[in-house]
């Protein structure tokens, strides 16, 4: 089997054997990057940015480790793909925006200080929507990146780009960041594992703002235990983010061996009865009821559950989340970083501010600020943002009720599989439809994945199975979706990976060069 | 349901510091009409005594104790600066000729 097929976990264990190097696995990554991802018009342009000096140079570091004996950690050597919204003192960090282009952040997050102490090798930065705001990664100032098990189109957003990567064997891991679903619902679509921790469970210093209230970053790979092992690199208590949680962090990694031995009886499942029915598509919730008939085979008690206000955490995101954005996005000021246009000496820092906020975002950036500033400002806050606040208390309490039911709830991850790109770029209210199931999570903080359950009928499209589990609880979500991978390996004979087309060798750049920024 | 006039959107243009063209305006006020229409929806929740939420978990004030620490240094900070000048950023002018 060829190096960029194994799991991460297989790769970590040939390197510490000996069996391979971390430089030869990062360059066979590397190597694969350079044959499928350019060019950025009709490749899978999962990434903004690569860096192959300091990728082998981090690799290099590890092999050297081992030759001096000392410890590996469980994914030391193992390459990674990095969302370009979180901060890396070596590499431009742009958020998918023209007004970051180039900008070279001063300072490491905790999450990327966290891999490089793992000895993971962080191979560059994924592309995304501008300010991890979409559903697409179409909203990316440097061009969307596409699915690899169809090029035409969407790999799912905002973290398209990290989970493209994942899907197209360019990287084993990748982080991702969900505010409304930017990790399970590109995890869904391109059948691939994504997992939204308990918010507070990973830090956000260094991960630039969407909305500070919801945002969490996590892991994302293509198995269950890849997953596991690269959450327990990342999260846990960080001083610099005073929301993160100061608790231990639960035993995932065990969880996910747990949940491989494909017995799940004696825990309780909640089918949530409001997401269903009406605008999902056919396919998906054929899937979905195989994923649930599967949960009932592997010993699982199935109940039905209801969240009735479900229906309101879609109309109240998109009211807090404006809100929280406007006032984030205010930071880009061309003051101290970024973009500055217009600075000519006679004009005052206000219009300076203005002209470059005006050019510098692009179209959804500028909705959501602009909705943000509507429903903050005085007369509507009330009506708007107020009454937001309190449907997101009402969300809360139909989890509370639900988790009193089960011990963990499920809903596909999406309504539909990957659609064409451009068939939504213009239509918000249709775009901002992919997070129907996926809000309610983040509105409650609740820890939420997503896990591939097959592949649609009519499209040949791949489906994820979403599971929500109480705060804290994120070691359910690895336990189900073990138990579920396995019986699905079984029954597929191999991943659902195995089943997508194979994307057409386009070597043309040497791996080897420095590729730089690839917009 | 709500109904925003274009003179509304380039209003919240300028409080949101937003230089926007003439088409841009057009385009937006009839999205953010259509957003807030289906947005109000918020509105049909009886919620009068429900306590709002700002925050997902319930969140305390935290304190580190009262020691320096390094902080970045100034050089790398202004590196990533549009403009700089002695050691600080440069920026336009801030108040008005007459003022």
């Amino acid at each position: 089997m060829t190096l960029t097929r194994k799991t991460a976990a297989e790769l970590a264990s040939s390197i510490k054997s000996g069996e391979v190097s971390a430089v030869e696995v990062t360059r066979a990554h590397l190597d694969r990057i350079a044959e499928v991802d350019g060019p950025a018009e009709s490749g899978v342009h999962a990434f903004l940015h690569v860096d192959t000096d300091s990728a082998l140079a981090a690799a290099a570091v590890v092999d050297q480790k081992r030759a001096d004996g000392d410890e590996l950690g469980p994914l030391a050597g193992v390459p990674l793909a990095l969302k370009d919204v979180i901060t890396t003192a070596d590499m431009p960090t742009t958020a998918g925006s023209k007004l970051l282009e180039g900008w070279r952040p001063p300072y490491d997050a905790t999450i990327t200080r966290r891999l490089r102490e793992a000895g993971i090798v962080i191979l560059g930065k994924t592309n995304l929507d501008e300010f991890a705001m979409g559903s697409s990664t179409e909203n990316s100032a440097f061009g969307p990146s596409r699915n690899p098990w169809d090029l035409t189109r969407i790999p799912g957003g905002s973290g398209g780009g990290s989970a493209a990567s994942l899907a197209a064997f360019e990287a084993p891991l990748a982080i991702g960041t969900d505010t409304g679903g930017s990790i399970r619902q590109p995890a869904a679509v391109t059948g691939t594992v994504g997992v939204k921790p308990t918010y507070g469970g990973v830090s956000r210093y260094g991960l630039i703002a969407c909305a500070s209230s919801l945002d969490q970053a996590g892991p994302c790979a293509r198995t269950v235990l890849d997953a596991a092992l690269l959450h327990s690199v990342i999260a846990g208590h960080d001083p610099n983010d005073s929301t993160s949680i100061d608790q231990p962090v639960p035993d995932i990694v065990a969880a996910a061996r747990k949940g491989a031995d494909g017995d799940l009886s004696g825990l309780r499942v909640g089918v949530v009865k409001e997401l269903g029915g009406e605008g999902y598509q056919a396919g998906v919730e054929a899937r979905f009821n195989d994923a649930v008939a599967l949960l009932s085979k592997l010993g699982a008690e199935v109940v039905e559950v209801s969240c009735p206000h479900f229906a309101y955490a879609l109309p109240a995101y998109y009211l807090i989340l404006p809100s929280e954005v406007s006032s984030n996005l205010a930071r880009f000021d061309a003051m101290r970083y970024g973009l500055r246009l217009g600075d000519d000496g006679t004009r005052s820092a206000e219009e300076v501010m203005s002209l470059t906020r005006g050019a510098g975002f692009g179209a959804e950036a500028k909705r959501r600020i602009m909705l943000g500033t509507y429903a903050l400002s005085s007369g509507y806050y009330d009506a708007y943002y107020g009454q937001a606040q309190k449907v997101r208390t009402l969300v809360a309490r139909d989890f509370d009720a639900a988790f009193a039911k089960a011990d963990v709830l499920v809903s596909p991850t999406t309504p539909t599989t990957a659609f064409p790109i451009g068939e939504k770029v213009d239509d918000p209210l249709a775009m901002y439809k992919n997070d129907l199931c996926t809000i309610p999570s983040n509105l409650a903080g609740n820890a939420s994945a997503s896990f591939p359950c097959g592949l649609a009928d009519e499209d040949g499209l791949p489906v994820g199975l979403h599971v929500m589990a109480p705060v804290l609880a994120d070691d359910r979500l690895y336990r189900v979706g073990a138990a579920v991978e396995q019986a699905y390996a079984a029954q597929w004979g191999g991943t659902l990976l195995e089943q997508a087309p194979a994307l057409d060798g386009r070597r043309g750049e040497s791996a080897t060069a420095d590729r730089g920024v690839v917009s | 349901m709500p109904s925003i006039s274009r003179e509304e959107v380039a209003h919240l243009a300028r409080l949101a510091r937003l230089d926007l063209a003439p088409d841009e305006l057009d385009h937006l006020a009839g999205q953010l009409d259509q957003i807030l229409g289906a947005v109000a929806q918020v509105t049909e929740v009886a919620a009068d005594d429900i306590p709002p939420t700002s925050h997902a978990l319930p969140l305390t004030n935290v304190y580190r104790d009262d020691e320096p620490r390094p902080c970045l240094p100034a050089e790398s900070v202004l590196a990533a600066a549009p403009a700089a000048e002695d050691g600080r950023f440069r920026v336009p002018q801030i108040l008005g000729e007459e003022a």
